[in-house]
């Protein structure tokens, strides 16, 4: 059987999001690279500052969902780091944001990496950990400062952001997990070398035997499992690469326009990788009411997809505005022209 | 900074975290185990929450060695709600947005660039404050 449910009721008990507050246009990639071109497959994307790395932007995610979730960070049994933009390569970034949301040092720290489904490779693993009885809360997080090679066509969308999950005991939970399915292949759509500064892409082989074949499974199964049809759910949030896959996803599917729009942050933001879904369904939780389904699917290359059923609590309302919520960090922009772009993003190699 | 002071230091710098004096109960930042108010043993940790004013500020245009990416940033002196005085680089501000007695919050941050090989610095800096959303 595909369901994947732990024999304990576990969910969300806190989450909390950050996005940096740079935007570049995807009118000044064109410019600089596309010329005449109308190539823009989104508004704009989110860019971390000079002094942001995927830890930091960790840290800040995480203390947001503390703040949710009002626990001790000491009574954290893991913190779990999903991302393709570690800072080190040999160096766990779990481990510094253990440190820093005071969680050590009794504590599984961790790094993730499956592309852009890092971050809820790590929430699946939270779940069964706390589900199976051997650590009452784990923090899951997914972030990314994804990297593009400059004129790419991955450069209009490679963004940062992502979000933190505390999951804890279902009785505490703010959205309770209800199944989840996990689809994985082995799959050539995406990939990085080693000492390699930029990915490399199948290009349109990215979408219908990667993104939809995965994306599609991992939903269909799920609701097949839980005997849901998409009526069945107030909300739904997919990855989001770009500004078609999507809502093409949710067509097919048969979810309506109305049930995606609050969690689809893509044209925005960009795709911010294995933050991504993550951070839609952060913004699904701030408008959310309790008795709402979520059906909530990522999708990573190489490459696999994540469905998770969740319902939503009473204690939603409660625990929303204890931190900031999604849109906040969504809505603060600062527009950058693509030399600053440039310059924050070490574009340009000096020696 | 050398790896055993990045060590050592790990705590203050991730996390603001510093001392109070189970004496005259001040805190203490950065955590230094004698009181300087009433020179008293004090190595109790205390958590500062993280909000402050700005005391006064100053641009810096050029930027010593390992700074120069975040130039032109300013540098601050940040009282907390809880007392001490301590200065920090601010971050995600203009400087031209910078004012005495600004509201301002800690966040951590890469510090310093030193080497491709070398350790990556954290530590903290001040922001504005963010808006909470109303509930």
């Amino acid at each position: 059987m595909p369901l994947m449910k732990p024999t304990m009721d576990v969910g969300i008990i806190g989450y909390g999001a950050y996005v940096p507050r740079y935007r570049l246009p995807a009118s000044e990639v064109s410019r600089v690279w596309h010329p005449g071109g109308d190539r823009a497959p989104v508004e704009q994307k989110a860019v971390a500052g000079p002094d942001e790395d995927t830890v930091t932007m960790s840290i800040e995610a995480a203390r947001n969902a503390l703040a949710r979730a009002e626990i001790a960070p000491a009574r954290l049994g893991a913190v779990w780091v999903g991302s393709e933009s570690h800072p080190y390569a040999v160096k766990p970034t779990s481990a510094i944001v253990a440190e820093a949301i005071g969680a050590t040092p009794h504590v599984l720290a961790g790094d993730w990496q499956f592309a852009c489904k890092a971050g809820t490779e790590a929430l699946q693993a939270a779940l069964a950990l706390v589900g199976s009885g051997m650590t009452p809360y784990a923090l899951a997080i997914g972030m990314d400062t994804a990297q593009s090679r400059p004129g790419d066509v991955l450069e209009y969308t490679a963004a940062a952001g992502g979000a933190a999950y505390i999951v804890g005991p279902g009785d505490e939970a703010v959205a309770l997990l209800q199944g989840s399915v996990s689809f994985a292949t082995e799959n050539p759509d995406f990939w990085r070398r080693p000492q390699q500064n930029y990915p490399e892409h199948g290009g349109r082989f990215t979408g219908e035997p990667s993104y939809f074949r995965h994306t599609l499974a991992a939903a269909t199964e799920l609701m097949e499992a839980l005997g849901r049809t998409p009526q069945d759910y107030a909300y739904a949030v997919f990855h989001q690469p770009n500004r078609r896959f999507p809502r093409e996803a949710a067509v097919r599917l048969g979810f309506s326009a109305e049930q995606i729009k609050a969690g689809l942050l893509v044209d925005r933001i960009g795709n911010a990788y294995a933050g991504s879904s993550m951070l839609g369904l952060g913004a699904l939780l701030d408008v959310a009411n309790p008795g709402d389904r979520v059906l909530h699917v990522s999708y990573g290359s190489g490459a696999g997809s994540d469905a998770f059923e969740w319902l939503v609590t009473d204690g939603l309302h409660e625990r929303r505005h204890r931190a900031p919520l999604t849109s906040y960090y969504v809505n603060r922009v600062q527009e950058i022209d693509y030399a600053t772009y440039a310059r924050y993003r070490n574009k340009l190699q000096m020696e | 900074m050398s790896i055993p002071m990045y060590w050592r230091t790990s705590h203050q710098r991730l996390a603001l975290t510093g001392e109070v004096c189970p004496t005259c109960e001040a805190k203490l930042f950065p955590p230094r185990d004698i009181c300087p108010h009433c020179n008293s043993p004090a190595k109790t940790r205390f958590d500062f929450c993280g909000r402050g004013t700005v005391y006064s500020y100053s641009l810096v245009n050029v930027a010593p060695r390992g700074f120069e990416r975040c130039a032109p940033y300013v540098v601050a002196l940040v009282a907390l709600e809880e007392g001490p005085l301590l200065t920090a680089q601010l971050t995600e501000t203009d400087p031209q947005d910078v004012f005495i007695g600004m509201p301002v919050e800690m966040v951590t941050r890469r510090m310093r660039e030193g080497s491709e090989q070398g350790l990556i610095e954290y530590g903290y800096k001040f922001r504005p404050c963010m808006e909470r959303a109303e509930a």
